[in-house]
Formats: structure tokens, sequence, C-alpha cells
């Protein structure tokens, strides 16, 4: 009786604890999102859209009733109403779920994780008001457009991935479409560098985006320490932490080098962002990056 | 018990283990501190990234060396180690614990008992069979040996002795002992007669061990008359370099009561240091002792008894002084007798009386004036001593010629008598050896002392008895009788050389000495003591101490002249008939010799006796080291870093647990204690009652005020704190809004100064509530014993006019309405000051209008404090009354306690409070 009487609330509660963050997020997305003026996104040229776009006079083949009725009654020549093709653009999400992710040297200990889903979500908020079909990499499903795609995104942002670095997927990427890959870099390079390659090939152009704690950028460990990396699996020894700040550190933009590269070669965009940073700054840059491809 | 040096280890089995440090040191070298785990998601950046100085791996010396410390200060604390490690505590002998006992024992007297407890508390843990005896008593049974643990029980009974032990008891203690023992004697540090003798029996018997507390001794040397006031010399023996003490002059006050009568304040370095005190004649006289002050020891105290007194003698001649030669002056002989001895005046008549003093001569007067006849009566019937002598003039006059004069002890017959004269028969007369009786006994009278003229006294019945010196054929030559308190001496013969040889001898100076008990110490004190037997009336104790000597043996002055303070003398006051002597424990030729010991005795100082544990010190150290390497480990592994406080906040608490010493808090001065006194009676209301010295009455005094403090707290808003008693004589006064002050009959009088405390303190608004506590038999008309304490205690107090409480007195109204203020009795008066009685009451006012000051002074007889009285846990501690009647007494006399409390916090307040209506009327328009 009374684990029945438990169970639903039970139930319950934790959906409830699960949810809780889906609406901040969507909320904090969606407030982020509005930042943005969103503009038009038109092809500059007619075809299928809801905007209109000319006037011209009908040509043998057009449908009778493709006819603007209206426009044709005030001359004695029949026009046909054209509206402006608006393509809608596929954009790829690739966001790091990974343990390495989780990483949070901060006093409110927001983790890069919390931060790439924010601008991710954010994006994907924009996009969709700017008619693009927007997809998750981890969800495995066509981008779409719509509220129901954007709570899909979210329930797949919120997940993570018991692995050290995230591997990003473009098998399914749409050709020509855009992609963004967010994360924080610092796993083995080759996968990304293959990934973004393949992603090339298929003409897809897109974004680097490098989310780092301050603390990667500082370093400020002393002493003796084993550094372990988030999900356990790999560890380092030191005596004197202090003495490897130096040479982490040259790895480190050696790193970021790579990463700039990568995206020259590739034609992609590519930026570094510390999760104590404005958010808002970052997905400006995202935004523009990924208009800048688009034409 | 393994001993090394000064150091001695309990369990030196665990001095092994210091054997494993090599090894440690080994092991701790090859463990460095333990690494912090860090959570780093860039860990792949880092690998392959390898430590420039590989030598960190193991930890650096300094920190090994640190941990060895604290495994070693840890190995070395659980050994057991102990500063100066009590010898002999392996035997299992019996043992002989001696104690000197002596008077210079009785400053460290509890400590030195403490040591022994504890050399007990040792033989009881080793099963010994101990015999303690003081030296100074020892038992007559000899030494005995009990068990050590019924010997602990008797040491309260030990108390040092105003004396230096007897060689020859001690040694007959000894012999009684049959056994091998070993001996621990604790000695005072001072030697006495034969001690090397009691020593060596002692080692006869087995080892002997020394304790000896190296300290001050100091005594206090005979005290001689000088020259405008006394001088002494104060005698050190031991360590401290200069060591200053003061030395007061006690006795009584003109009203009895033994007062510091002047006091000197030196520094006394080892040897003898000579004290010179300036005492006017006055207080000189009144001296009973000198003391040492805060050296509680028997030779540290200097009795004078009368040594010190010079009697005051007035000389009045018959004839005029002028023109005289000296030698024929009747006077001259007399003062070169008393010069030595008292202080002479002479003068006019009147003011000789006047100045009262000791001893009137009278040279040759036959007749006085009426009124000096009477005056001079009555100072002799007041213990008056006159002295008389004979002349021409008196031989010629009819004083005492039909009937004995008062101020004559015998009649005269007229004339008198020559013998050995050119017209006479005989020779002249000697003096026949006087007679046990005569105040003269045991005078050794000299050949050439001799009559030639005389006055005869009438043979009468009473003449035998009163005569105190005669010569060879019997005539009478001095004659005695008492006058009240004192007494009429008649010489026969002149006071100078005309009638008789005797004032050109010495034995005249001594007759004149025993009739004036005018000697001085040192002088011709044997031949006054010559046939004398003096009782001891107080006795020293060891801690300089005067105590009734009860039932004392007497001892005979031939005795007491060569006595030295011994158990069968003890240092004292003893008295004769008619003077007191003193025998003290410091004599003119007594020194302080330190006591010399032989290389066969094993010494034991007694500020390295007591067994100090170096466990805890050692353990304190091993926690130090611990947490100075915890504070290395920490910076070490980058947990505290250089530049936060926390290596300094934790090396501060380190230094703070190593030095932070309770000891450091010494007693604090007896300023600091009044101050304290005035902070705890200032920082809130507070009660006080006048400490009696009466326990019972101070505990029932206290617990009143509890239970009057605790019904005005719930009462009303005066929320008293704890009451304390007031100690008159030192404690301030003025912080206290009210003193109860209960009368007992064993309340000592007060000094000068307490009464003009207590003046300053009801002028300046204080309150004395006096409650007599007989309230059940005191009434008006009626003298009670508490009554009468009262006045007395109250003569010096500057009480205004009394009145029992009027009716419409404020006391009355102040917060409840009261017509009567019962305590434990009901209905014996309350006095207050009595109030202006300048406006007779107005029509239609219950009241008259009384705005003068508060009572200084409310007097009771209601025992208010025992109808007041809570128990901790808030009963009533003494039954009132009987029954509901009585709660309800109590409850009136809680009620005016409050009544009484309100009119001394708030004065004639509730009195202005008539003048209320009218006031808000005059507002109102």
């Amino acid at each position: 009786m009374t684990d029945l009487a438990a169970y639903p609330s039970g139930l319950r509660a934790r959906a409830e604890e699960l949810a809780a963050p889906f609406p901040a997020l969507l909320a904090d997305a969606d407030q982020l999102a509005r930042t943005l003026m969103m503009g038009g996104h038109g092809r500059r040229r007619a075809g299928a859209g809801s905007e209109f776009w000319q006037y011209r006079p009908a040509q043998a083949g057009d449908a009778a009733r493709a006819i603007d009725w209206r426009r044709s009654g005030q001359s004695d020549v029949y026009f046909v109403r054209e509206k402006e093709w608006q393509a809608a653009q596929s954009v790829h999400f690739w966001c790091d779920l990974s343990k390495s992710m989780q990483f949070s040297s901060l006093e409110n200990s927001a983790t890069k994780h919390q931060y790439a889903a924010l601008l991710t979500l954010a994006l994907s908020i924009l996009l969709m008001n700017g008619g693009e079909r927007v997809a998750l990499d981890s969800l495995g499903t066509p981008p779409r457009i719509g509220g129901q795609q954007l709570r899909r995104i979210a329930e797949g942002l919120s997940t993570s991935q018991n692995v050290e670095n995230g591997v990003p997927d473009v098998s399914n990427f749409a050709p020509q479409s855009r992609a963004v890959f967010l994360s924080d870099f610092l796993g083995p390079i080759a996968p990304i560098e293959a990934a973004v390659a393949a992603a090339a090939d298929r003409g897809i152009g897109g974004v680097l985006f490098q989310i780092l704690d301050p603390a990667e950028e500082a370093f400020p460990y002393q002493g003796r320490t084993v550094f372990t990396s988030m999900a356990g699996s790999t560890s380092h020894e030191t005596l004197r932490a202090g003495d490897l700040k130096e040479r982490y550190l040259d790895r480190l933009s050696e790193r970021k080098a790579a990463l700039r590269s990568l995206a020259a070669q590739a034609g992609w965009q590519y930026s570094c962002q510390h999760t104590n940073a404005s958010a808002g700054a970052a997905l400006l840059w995202m935004f523009q990056a990924l208009e800048q491809g688009t034409r | 018990m393994w001993v090394l040096g000064p150091i001695g280890f309990a369990a030196p089995f665990l001095l092994w283990a210091l054997l494993i440090l090599p090894v440690l040191w080994l092991l701790l070298r090859a463990v460095p501190p333990a690494p912090k785990r860090q959570q780093f998601a860039a860990v792949f950046l880092l690998l392959g990234l390898d430590d420039k100085e590989a030598q960190a791996a193991r930890s650096p010396w300094w920190m090994t060396l640190l941990r060895m410390l604290a495994v070693a200060a840890l190995i070395v604390a659980f050994s057991g180690p102990v500063l100066n490690p009590q010898s002999g505590e392996d035997d299992d002998g019996p043992l002989i614990i001696l104690v000197d006992g002596t008077w210079a024992d009785a400053p460290v007297w509890s400590s030195q008992m403490a040591r022994v407890d504890e050399i007990l508390a040792q033989a009881d843990r080793s099963d010994r069979l101990v015999a303690v005896s003081v030296a100074t008593d020892t038992p007559a049974q000899g030494l005995t040996f009990k068990p050590a643990r019924m010997w602990r029980a008797d040491l309260v009974g030990f108390s040092p002795a105003p004396y230096v032990p007897d060689a020859d008891a001690l040694l007959r203690a000894i012999d009684v002992v049959d056994q091998e023992a070993s001996t621990l004697w604790v000695s005072s540090g001072l030697d006495y007669p034969r001690r090397l003798d009691v020593l060596a029996a002692l080692e006869r018997l087995g080892a002997v061990s020394v304790i000896e507390t190296p300290r001050n001794v100091l005594a206090l040397g005979p005290v001689m008359r000088a020259d405008g006031g006394v001088n002494a010399v104060v005698h050190s023996l031991g360590s401290a370099p200069d060591r200053e003490v003061t030395v007061s002059a006690i006795g009584p006050d003109p009203s009895g009561i033994e007062r510091v009568l002047g006091h000197v304040s030196l520094a006394v370095s080892a040897g003898a240091t000579p004290v010179e005190f300036a005492l006017r004649p006055e207080l000189r006289n009144r001296v009973t002792r000198f003391e040492i002050d805060k050296e509680p020891s028997a030779a540290a105290v200097q009795l004078v008894a009368d040594s010190l007194k010079r009697p005051k003698v007035a000389l009045i001649s018959g004839q005029s002084e002028g023109g005289d030669i000296d030698l024929l002056s009747p006077l001259h002989y007399l003062r070169a007798a008393f010069e030595q001895s008292s202080d002479i005046i002479e003068g006019t008549f009147d003011d000789l009386v006047a100045a009262n003093p000791d001893v009137i001569v009278l040279a040759d007067v036959a007749r006085l004036a009426g009124d000096e006849n009477a005056k001079l009566l009555e100072w002799t019937s007041k213990g008056g001593q006159l002295l008389r002598f004979a002349g021409e003039k008196l031989a010629a006059s009819d004083v005492a010629r039909d009937g004995i004069d008062p101020l004559m002890p015998v009649t005269l017959r007229a004339g008198g008598r020559s013998i050995g004269g050119a017209m006479s028969w005989g020779e002249p007369k000697l003096l026949r050896p006087f007679a046990e009786a005569s105040p003269f006994f045991g005078l050794e009278i000299p050949d050439d002392v001799a009559v030639t003229s005389q006055v005869l006294a009438q043979p009468e019945p009473e003449l035998a008895a009163r005569v105190i010196a005669t010569l060879a054929d019997g005539t009478p030559l001095v004659t005695r009788k008492t006058v009240g308190q004192g007494q009429v001496v008649l010489f026969h013969v002149t006071a100078n050389a005309q009638w008789s040889t005797l004032p050109l001898s010495g034995l005249f100076v001594s007759m004149l000495q025993r009739l004036t008990s005018a000697s001085s110490v040192g002088e011709a004190q044997d031949s006054d003591l010559q046939r004398q037997v003096l009782s001891p009336t107080l006795l020293l104790d060891g801690f300089g101490d005067l105590h009734d000597a009860g039932l004392s043996e007497p001892v005979s002055g031939e005795v007491f002249s060569n006595a030295s303070a011994s158990a069968k003398t003890p240092a004292g006051i003893y008295e004769t008939q008619d003077r007191a002597f003193a025998l003290n424990v410091f004599g003119p030729t007594s020194k302080l010799v330190a006591a010399q010991w032989p290389s066969s005795v094993e010494m034991i100082g007694a500020q390295n006796a007591a067994e100090v544990s170096l466990k805890p010190v050692l353990l304190m150290l091993a926690l130090a080291a611990l947490a100075l390497d915890l504070l290395a480990v920490l910076m070490l592994t980058g947990r505290v870093t250089y530049k936060g406080a926390a290596p300094l906040f934790i090396a501060g608490c380190v230094f703070a647990m190593g030095v932070s010493n309770p000891n450091i808090l010494l007693a604090q001065s007896a300023g600091a204690q009044q101050d304290a006194f005035l902070q705890a009676a200032s920082s809130e209301l507070t009660l006080a009652y006048v400490l009696t010295g009466d326990k019972a009455v101070d505990d029932v005094s206290r617990q009143g005020l509890v239970g009057l403090s605790q019904a005005l707290a719930a009462r009303t808003s005066v929320e008293p704190a704890v009451p304390m008693g007031v100690n008159l004589e030192t404690d301030p006064l003025g912080v206290f809004p009210i003193l109860y002050w209960p009368i007992t009959l064993s309340q000592p009088p007060l000094s000068a100064q307490s009464y003009s405390k207590l003046n300053a303190y009801m002028r300046s608004g204080g309150m004395l509530f006096f409650d007599t506590r007989d309230g059940d038999i005191s009434g008006f008309g009626q003298a009670t014993p508490l009554g009468t304490k009262l006045r007395d205690i109250a003569y010096a107090l500057d009480v205004p006019p009394l009145e029992p409480v009027p009716q419409d007195h404020v006391l009355t109204r102040s917060f409840y309405l009261l017509d009567a203020f019962p305590g434990r009795y009901v209905g014996a008066d309350v006095w207050l000051q009595k109030s202006f009685d300048q406006e007779p009451s107005s029509e239609g006012m219950p009241f008259r209008n009384l705005n003068d000051n508060v009572s200084p002074v409310i007097i009771g007889a209601n025992d208010w404090a025992s109808a007041w009285a809570v128990t901790e846990d808030g009963r009533a501690l003494r039954p009132v009354g009987s029954g509901y009647v009585g709660e309800q007494q109590r409850e009136m006399a809680y009620r005016f306690g409050i009544n009484l409390m309100m009119y001394v916090l708030t004065g004639s307040y509730k009195s202005d409070q008539v003048h209320v209506p009218a006031l808000l009327e005059r507002l109102g328009e």
C-alpha cells in the first residue's frame, strides 16, 4: 500500500527534478536569443517562400490559379505574384557532452557543459526563429524546426556521456549544411581533425567553438599533485605542480593554434571562450560566424 | 627506576625503542608527503611533463628530522622520565622521618608537612614501616614504627615548637629503636646543640638523608631601650640577598585593644641588621611585643613584658632647693637612684598629680594642704605608689601622732631617736636580713649600711604586718600600707645621707626598684628574681602567636634567670606578684647558625626535592613537532600557500600552546582585590550586610538578603545582585546603599578608622540598618544585652536624634501601605531619624509634609533577616510564627523589606507624590 502510494509521488518527484533544468535552460536560451534581433533570411530571388517578391506578367505555362487577379484587374495584362525564395538551412550541432566538459573551478561551479548547452540552445532558438532547421548530433535525428525539436534538443543537452572526451559523428550530417562544434577540444585532436575533414569534404561549413575553464587557462596548482582526468581513466602525478605551469600553457596555446589552422583549412571559423565570460558575446560571435558562412 | 644524571626513568626498557629511529629515518626519507588529488580536464596536455627536480621524490631532510624528533620525544615521554627522582624509593626497610619542628620551620610548616605527607605516601606505596617524630616533641616511649598510612592522619597534630630540640630526649627516643632503619631528616636548616650526636645515633641505625629547604630564616633579637625609642637587631640567615621586612611594635591602645603602635621597614641582608624604633615614652610604655610582619615564627617575636616600661616618678621635697648643696638635698640621692630606670618629673604639686605619675616620692614632707591631701589620696587609691621619707620636718610635726594618717602607713611616736651619736648610747644600727614576706626578700645587705637616726613607729597590732624592713634590733625601718589599689611606703630615715648611710649604698637603688618595679632588662635581673616564683601567663607557640598559658607550671626565679626557651620553660610572659618578665626564643646571646652536615649524609635539596615528571613536557614537544610537520606538509603539498595568513595563524597557535601557562596569573595584589570587590559591588545594585564574625549570624544575614533580593526582583523593578558581606575594617562601604547590621555579643570593637569610615558612609547617604534581633524580649525601657552591645558599638557613630517610626512616615507607604514592621518578631519599635515637625498636619491631609532626608540609620529588633532568609532551593529558612498567620507575618516582613529598599533608593519621593494632583492641575491650566 505504502509502496503503491509512494510510487507515483516518488516518480513524479524524480521526474520533476529531472525536468527542472529544461525550462530554465530554455528560458535562459530564449532570453539569450532575444538579445539578437532576427533579420530576414531571404535569398533575394523569387522562389518558394512566404514574403512577396515581385509581380511579373503571366507567361504561357503559368497555371491559371497562379494569376493574381487583384493586380491583373488594374490593367489589361495578367500578372503573377512571385514570392521570394526562402530556402531553409540545416545546422548540425555537436555539443561535447563528455566528462571533460563537467570540469569547473568557478565558485558558482558553472561547468563548461552548462555553458556549451546554453549556447547551443540559444543558437538553436535563434536559428529556428530564422526559419532554419536544427539538429543535435547526439540525438541522431534529421534537422527540424519547431518547438518540439527545441525541446528534444534541450533534452539531449541535459544528458551526459560517460566518456573522457567526446568525438563528433558527422556521418549523418546533411551535405552542404552547417555544423557547430562546441567542446573544450582538450582530448586527442586526431578525431576532431578527422571529423572536420569529413564534414568539409561534404561541403559543410561551420564553427569550431572552444570553451575553457579559467583554471585551465591559469593553472593555479602548487605542490605535489596527482591530476586525474574527469572520468578517472588517466592521471598524471607531479611533485611540484607549479613547475609545470609554463610548459602546460605552451601546450595549451599549441592546441589552440592547431584548432585555428584546422578551421582555416576547412574554411571554418574558430573561437575560444571562457566559462566566466559573457555568453551573450559568444552567442553573437557564433551567429555572425554562421551568417558569414551562409553568404 | 633507572637514573641518568638528574633524570630518572620509570620504564627505562621503553628507551630501547630509540634504536628504531635510524630505521624510521630511512623509512620517513623514502616516503614523501602524500599528494593531493586534483581532477583536471586538461590532463591529456600534462601527460609526459616530468618534474625537473627528481630529488623531491623524498621528504626534505629537515622534515624527516622533525618527525624523528617527535617520535623520539614520544618514546622518551612514555618511558616515564622524572626530573629529580626520589632516591630510596626501592627501599622497603623501616624509615624514620625526623622533622626538626622548631620555630624556624614555622613559616614553611604547611609545605614541610605536605612534603612529609608525600614521603609517607611513597612509603605507603612500598609498604614501609615508618616512625615520624618532631624533634622538639619526641614521644616519651621513644620512636615507634607504624604503617605509613596511619601516620598520615596524625600529621595534622604536629606543630612547630618555639624552642630548639632537646638532644637528650631525642637520643633517648632513638635508643629505643632496635632495628636497622634509614632516616629522612627534614631539617629547618638551623643548628642546635648536640645535633651531630643525634646524627651519629641515627647513622648507627642506617643511612641518613637530609631534606633541607634553603630559605631565609629571620629572627628578631632582644629589644633595648635607647634615646627616643628602642633598638633591636634583625638576624637573617640564608639565601635571599636583601629582603624587605617590616618590624612592628604592638601593644594596647588607650581603649585596651591591641594595635600596631609603630613600625619600621628595612632591607635585611644576611647577618645582623639593626632596627631603630622611634617611640615616644607614652607609646613605648605600652608596647608588649615586637614582631617581624609576615614571618610566622616564634623567633620573629620579641616579647618585652615590662622591660620597656619606665615608671614616671614625681619627686617632691619639703625643703626649698634654692642654694642648697647637692649632697644635702634630700632629692639628690633619689634622682640618682631613679635616673637609670625611670622618667623623673619635678614641679608644683598640682602639675605632678595631674601628670598621673606611677610613683610620687615625698621627701620629708610633713603636712599637705587639705585639697592636696585629698588629691593624693585619690591618686594613691587608684594604684599610685606613694614613697615617703622621714626627716626633720616629719619628726617635728604632729602628722600621724594621734592616729593613722591615711597617707602614712603607721602612727609615729613624737620625736624620734638617734643612735650612735655623741650624746647617745649604742652603736649605729645595722639592718636585719629581709623577711620572706618582704618585697626586698633576697637582696644582699652590705655591711656598711648603718642607721643613726630614725622616726619610730608606735607599737600597734597592725605594725608587724606593715613592716617590710627592720633594723637589727627589730625597730621598723620601712613600713608599708595599701591604700585602695595603691600603697604608701614610709622610709623611717631621710632620703639623704643625714640619718643613715642607706642612700649611699646600692641597696637603696635595689630597694627603690623593687618598690617601683623599675628595673630594666639585663641589669639587676638576677637579683630581682632571687627567691621569686614566676608563673607563666601567656605563652608563644611556634608560629609566634600568644596563647593563654592555662595551668602551666610556675618557674622559680633562679631557674628563670638562666633559662632559655625550652620545653620546660617555654617562651612567653611570666609574672611575679608585681612584675611581668618576658622569656624570648631569641635571647641576647642567640645566633642563627646554619646546620652543617657531614659528607656521609645524603642531601636532598628542597627546591629539587619535588619530583617533576617530564612526560607532559615531552608530549607537548612531540605535539609541537607534529604540528610544525603538519604545517610543513601543508606547505609542501601546496594546500597552504606562503602568502596566506594560515601559516602565521598555525604557528601562532603552536607558540601559544607552548607558552601559555596558567601560573602566569599570579596571586592578585591586595589593591587589585579591593578593586575587584568594588567592581563586584558596584556593577549592580548590591545589598550588603556586616560580617559580625559569627558564622551562623552571617549566613542568616546573607540568606535573608538573598530572600529580600528575590522578593525585590519579583515584585519591583529593583533587581539586586547577590548580597555581599562587608568587613567593616577592610572593605570600602561607599558603594552600598544599605548595610544590614545584625548585632551579636561577640562583635569585636571597631577601630577608629572604621568609625570614621562609617560616619563618612552615613553622611554621604548610606544607611545603617541595625537589627538587635531580640524583639521578643526587648521593649520600651528594657535594656537587653544586645541593646547594650548596640549602644557600645554606636557610641562613636554620628547618629542623629531618633524617634520611633511615626505612622505617617514615608517608610509606611513607599511601596506597600504598612502599619507595622514585623520581622521574625512583631511589635518592637523601629527607630529612625527624628523628622522635622514644622508643619502640623493640615486639614483633610492624612500625612504631614515631611520632605526631609533619608534617615542614615534605622534601628530595630525584629530579626528581619531570619524572616527573609531562604535556602538555596527557595524554601524559607526559619519559621515565623505559626501556620497561616506566620506566613502572613513573613509576607509583611518582605513588604517591610521592600518598603525599606524603596525608602533607601527613592528617599522622600513618595512623600512628594502628594503634590502630584496639584501639579497636574496647574499644568492643565
